[in-house]
């Protein structure tokens, strides 16, 4: 658990996950990346619906199987079983991605080790080495996807900053990033630099901005 | 008359041979023919490229063969998986290649691979480094790389039914690079769980075409990659 919410401020992942949720149109289609982004599914407002997207080729996820219902043949992008809803359908890879890269995609909910003031993204690696890279479908997704949502801790665990004024690791993509949802702020990227749309509980202005390296308006 | 059912997974993959590029098709676990990739350990054919999503976990299946090391370069999209360490201790090592590309790139490559396509372009990693040295072009004021087609001399899938002539459904997310990869390899060898009789697939819901099938091979009952791991099995 990170400092800032045993002194309760700011948001928990639950309710970073629930400020996602609330953006998320009636009628979208959404992907959701690994992780954090996966809880976004649970906080959707009771009367909308939303259709997941999983780029293995799952248009209509649904929840977590039971472990009777549990088939290794129907999983999401994360390895992990799932089910698929009434008015689901199965595509193959090529198709998956076109509708990534094409734009029929409405958001994607992604993780973050870095986002620059101009949107641009960096998660896939940290350029060490001696790392295994890895990239997945990431660099897709921000490629066409219309909108992309980064949910991420505001600094990493030793308190470093992960909003920038320039990522330091290497690019999933440039200027992709729309809005970004932090354990203390929802930040919307704008032609003036980020702007910042809410602040979470407890945290104002000069404590946002002491822990941002980068200037927010 | 076209009858394309081979007797055995080991007659189906018997040709392979050194040096030969392998489409392994599967995501994950889902759809990944572990019977097929057994059978080219017992074979043994050796210093071959495998196109597949991932690397595979455990020491089974994809994982055994490069265990095995029968596999000089694999091109996938993402190397490191729950349970996956064949991979990475070689790579480390320096004891087999990599070439990492974006996922909807792999399966774009591959695609184009199947439809006479020699390459494309896409918005997809252009401004990172997995765009160097590749060649760009703005279309409409906006910045793409060209990537260029996939092809194999061997695909390896798996598929829930098959008829004779080769038409092919598959069994939920387990389709995944399976219709692709069927398309862009010299010869398509398909394991399929049920051998059914010609017209007993609806020629609506086909969703592999004979015509992209060379080789077809029954088992029943395929294992999972995730019981076999769970059981801490390997193979050979």
């Amino acid at each position: 658990m990170n400092s800032s919410v045993t002194n309760n401020i700011g948001w928990t992942r639950q309710q970073m996950a629930q400020r996602v949720a609330q953006d998320i149109e009636d009628g979208s289609y959404v992907n959701l990346g690994i992780g954090i982004p996966e809880q976004v599914a649970q906080y959707i407002p009771a009367g909308r619906e939303v259709i997941y997207h999983t780029e293995n080729g799952l248009l209509g996820m649904g929840d977590t199987p039971s472990e009777a219902e549990r088939d290794p043949e129907l999983i999401n992008a994360g390895k992990k079983p799932v089910t698929a809803i009434a008015g689901a359908a199965y595509f193959h890879h090529a198709d998956s991605f076109a509708m990534i890269r094409a734009g029929h995609i409405d958001i994607c909910v992604l993780g973050a080790m870095q986002v620059s003031e101009q949107g641009d993204l960096a998660n896939w690696s940290t350029g060490a080495k001696d790392a295994i890279p890895a990239v997945g479908g990431a660099m897709d997704l921000v490629a066409g996807v219309k909108q992309i949502f980064v949910i991420s801790q505001h600094t990493t665990k030793t308190g470093v900053s992960k909003i920038v004024q320039s990522c330091s690791y290497p690019l999933t993509g440039k200027a992709v990033v729309s809005r970004i949802y932090t354990d203390l702020a929802v930040m919307k990227v704008t032609q003036a630099g980020l702007k910042v749309v809410e602040l979470a509980p407890g945290v104002d202005w000069d404590y946002l901005q002491a822990r941002t390296d980068c200037k927010l308006v | 008359m076209i009858d394309k059912r081979i007797a055995s997974v080991a007659e189906a993959i018997a040709d392979i041979q050194n040096g030969a590029t392998i489409m392994v098709g599967g995501f994950g676990e889902a759809g990944s023919p572990i019977e097929l990739l057994h059978a080219l350990i017992d074979h043994g054919a050796k210093d071959l490229t495998v196109i597949n999503n991932n690397t595979g976990s455990g020491h089974v299946g994809l994982a055994a063969l490069i265990k095995n090391r029968q596999v000089s370069k694999m091109i996938c999209s993402f190397p490191r998986t729950a349970n996956s360490t064949v991979f990475p201790e070689l790579y480390r090592a320096g004891d087999i290649e990599l070439e990492l590309v974006p996922q909807g790139t792999l399966a774009e490559r591959i695609r184009a691979g199947g439809a006479g396509i020699p390459a494309f372009y896409t918005a997809t990693s252009v401004n990172t480094p997995l765009a160097d040295g590749k060649e760009h072009r703005s279309f409409n004021g906006k910045q793409f790389v060209m990537e260029t087609a996939l092809t194999a001399d061997f695909a390896l899938i798996k598929a829930l039914q098959a008829d004779r002539y080769g038409n092919l459904i598959y069994n939920k997310t387990a389709r995944n690079f399976g219709p692709i990869m069927a398309m862009a390899a010299t010869t398509t060898v398909v394991q399929t769980a049920e051998y059914v009789e010609a017209g007993s697939i609806n020629p609506e819901h086909v969703v592999t075409p004979g015509i992209f099938v060379n080789r077809i091979v029954t088992v029943p009952n395929p294992v999972y990659e995730s019981d076999l791991v769970a059981a801490n099995r390997s193979y050979p």
